[in-house]
């Protein structure tokens, strides 16, 4: 099962690596990370994605709340959620093309936030299908290079992680 | 008052009501050195390598239950240290360790002895701090003794640059710490406790399996309270040895790899297992998919995490395991059940035919050759079952743990987890520091002592008069074991050549040492030798080479397969006799 675990960190040097070597050394995967401070300076908040059985789930749920740094964890895919990705991709908008790569922007609702000669460098947010397609529409044209944040998360209603 | 951060450091130790630490110096530990110098509340220990330090102060704690405490330059005082920290972290041990570091200012620059402690230790600490500024210190220090004694305990590293511990501050040590990411819980859930009673009371075949959770976590007069009062069979893991007493007609022995026959037939048949402070490690299952088809299990941690990792429980409990037992059997007792007496007498009557085959008899009227068994039947019979026994790693260890019966906890130190060859030494060192009227003694094997020989100088200086017990069958015992079932007796590297003359070897230390090769000499010897109380022996024993430990489950094997020794009377239909 994949799921989407939200932490909230004490914001210091390491703790981030606590939480990458967890993963490591007791050999689960990590999907995507995402790490920023919060409105609290002094907490981080984490968001990674993985997979695995429910037991596994659990060890890594228990593990990660096990590490002094991590202050409170919640299992986003518990409960309704949303869960949204930033990706910067630029790709070549020459000639004809130019014109077919910004109607697909419109159409997946990006903003193209660059421009050159040759180049439209889009903006796009959305759940990681929508990335997916968003990039497998894009083979109209050469990608120059993708850069995707991995997924942040917030729990639906008056759900919240907070201390 | 305004301190150093090294005196800060020192002050911190004492408030803390240390009273050793287990260190050696270097350059950026001189400030801190220069601090230790100019008091004498905490006393240094002067080892001769870090990690003997490291297993010095895992031996103290594990012998009094308080934290150990360990003091190391940077560089290569840290990297010295991991073998023994991560030896703490595989069996929960509160352990502090204090590095040195160079100073912030060139931390990252590659300096002169630096590397990076956090990093390097991240994996096997509890937790670990980096202390960047010298305001910080004391608190950091709290955080620290706090981290590794409560909860599930473990050692924490508390790494110091050189200019921190040069830097002056005021100084105020915290009485209590709170910590908003940390606060482990004590107390178990009342209705899963009230369940698990039910269950323990509605068993036939009953089983109470116990490991090192209830040593550290000093529940041992629960446990024996709530096992004497259901008449249940009692096991205990190779940690849990001592937690309930090793005499006592409910003790069926330890279980696992090389456990009793009993103990792993009751574990794979019974029908209600109560776990407490143990972890269903590899050494303890066999196959998990074999493991104990019949039981409804009850697990009783303090860690979480451990319940349901390896085996899911129909009813955890997480809590302090003597807490916990208080209260269940508090809620035994409030019942309107009690034990099923007719079903645990014929359970007992199993049990007893399974004791009947007598799984660690071995020879023990040779008088050609000494036994190993038998020196530890001989040292177990002369100290009454009183003394301190610390071992290494490997064959000497499993016959310590099996014919060695401890009555109380704390009295039996090795490295189960990790499996430190090493690690008996420096060990019975910290013991003897920690309790110096005790009698200490090292099991040992002729080639895990020579892995911190060098202590044997720290022993002197220190008037540490240890009784070393060496095993010497001039082999890796168990490295051999294995080749000769599983590798067709190919006995690749685990000949021990040219060993050095172990009685001249203690002499060059200023110790005693005595050669013992006849089994006709092995009690005389043991008894002169616990009466000298004021010097360090080393007794090297030459033992069988071919001793094997038995019984034995072997990989992939289930607790109901088990090899027996050869020549012992066993059912065939219950035991599959695979490597005999």
């Amino acid at each position: 099962m994949r799921r989407i675990l939200s932490l909230l960190m004490e914001n210091e040097s390491g703790a981030l690596s606590r939480v990458a070597g967890l993963f490591s050394a007791r050999g689960y995967n990590i999907e995507s990370l995402t790490v920023a401070p919060t409105e609290d300076h002094s907490l981080s908040r984490l968001t990674l994605v993985t997979k695995g059985s429910d037991q596994v789930i659990e060890q890594i749920t228990k593990q990660l709340n096990k590490l002094v740094d991590v202050v409170k964890l919640m299992d986003l895919t518990d409960g309704a959620h949303i869960e949204r990705e930033l990706m910067l991709v630029k790709v070549l908008a020459r000639d004809d093309l130019r014109e077919e790569v910004k109607r697909l922007v419109d159409i997946f609702r990006g903003r193209i936030i660059d421009v050159t000669n040759d180049t439209y460098t889009i903006e796009l947010t959305g759940n990681g299908d929508k990335i997916d397609a968003f990039i497998d529409a894009l083979s109209v044209t050469d990608i120059v290079e993708v850069v995707r944040s991995g997924i942040s998360g917030i729990a639906r209603g008056s759900r919240a992680l907070k201390l | 008052m305004e301190l150093t951060g090294a005196d800060i450091l020192v002050r911190c130790l004492q408030d803390e009501g240390i009273k050793h630490i287990f260190g050696y110096p270097g350059g950026a530990a001189l400030h801190i050195y220069d601090a230790l110098y100019k008091q004498d509340v905490v006393k240094h220990v002067l080892v001769r390598h870090e990690q003997g330090a490291t297993h010095a102060a895992d031996g103290y704690a594990r012998a009094t239950g308080k934290p150990g405490t360990v003091l190391v330059t940077s560089g290569p005082g840290v990297t010295n240290t991991v073998t023994g920290i991560a030896t703490a972290y595989m069996d929960s041990i509160p352990m502090v360790v204090f590095s040195a570091q160079v100073s912030t200012a060139v931390i990252g620059d590659d300096a002169f002895q630096e590397v990076d402690a956090i990093g390097i230790t991240r994996p096997c600490v509890k937790h670990n701090f980096l202390v960047k500024d010298v305001r910080d210190l004391a608190v950091t220090i709290k955080k620290a003794f706090y981290i590794a004694t409560t909860g599930r305990p473990g050692p924490v590293l508390v790494d110091v640059p050189k200019d921190v511990t040069a830097a002056i501050t005021e100084y105020e040590y915290p009485e209590r710490i709170d910590m908003r990411s940390y606060s482990p819980s004590s107390r178990g859930h009342p209705k899963q406790i009230a369940r698990a009673a039910e269950l323990l009371l509605s068993a036939k075949r009953p089983i109470i399996y116990t490991g090192g959770g209830i040593v550290m976590g000093k529940a041992h007069q629960e446990l024996t309270a709530l096992v004497k009062h259901l008449g249940y069979p009692c096991t205990n893991t190779l940690m849990g040895l001592g937690g309930f007493p090793g005499d006592d007609p409910l003790f069926i022995g330890m279980l696992g790899m090389h456990g009793t026959y009993e103990a792993n037939m009751s574990m794979h048949e019974c029908d209600v297992m109560l776990c407490i402070g143990a972890r269903f490690d590899d050494r303890i299952t066999g196959d998990v998919k074999k493991f104990s088809p019949f039981a409804r299990i009850i697990h009783i941690d303090i860690d979480p995490a451990t319940i349901g990792k390896v085996v899911s429980a129909e009813i955890p409990i997480v809590g302090q395991a003597g807490a916990v037992l208080k209260e269940l059997l508090a809620a035994i007792k409030r019942s309107d059940r009690t034990p099923d007496s007719e079903a645990l007498k014929t359970w007992w009557k199993q049990i007893d035919d399974w004791r009947a085959v007598k799984s660690l008899e071995y020879d023990r009227k040779n008088t050609k050759v000494i036994k190993p068994q038998y020196v530890i039947e001989k040292l177990y019979e002369l100290t009454g079952g009183d003394a301190y026994v610390t071992s290494d790693v490997g064959q000497h260890q499993m016959w310590a743990a099996q014919y060695y019966k401890f009555t109380e906890p704390m009295r039996w130190i090795n490295s189960g987890g990790l499996g430190t060859m090493g690690f008996g030494l420096p060990a019975a060192m910290g013991v003897k520091m920690a309790l110096p009227d005790a009698t200490v003694a090292c099991v040992t094997g002729e080639a895990s002592i020579l892995m911190c020989i060098q202590e044997l100088a720290t022993c002197k200086q220190y008037d540490l008069p240890i009784k070393i017990i060496n095993l010497n069958n001039r082999y890796l015992g168990m490295v051999r074991q294995w080749q000769e079932f599983f590798y067709d007796r190919r006995y690749s590297h685990s000949y021990m050549d040219a060993l050095p003359d172990f009685v001249k070897m203690a002499e060059s230390f200023g110790h005693r040492g005595v050669l013992i090769d006849n089994p006709a000499d092995v009690e005389g010897a043991l008894k002169e030798v616990l009466a000298d109380k004021d010097n360090l022996y080393f007794m090297d024993f030459i033992t069988d080479q071919k001793e094997n430990v038995y019984p034995m489950i072997a990989a992939g094997k289930g607790h109901h397969e088990m090899a027996l020794q050869p020549g012992s009377l066993v059912d065939d239909s219950v035991t599959e006799r695979e490597l005999a």
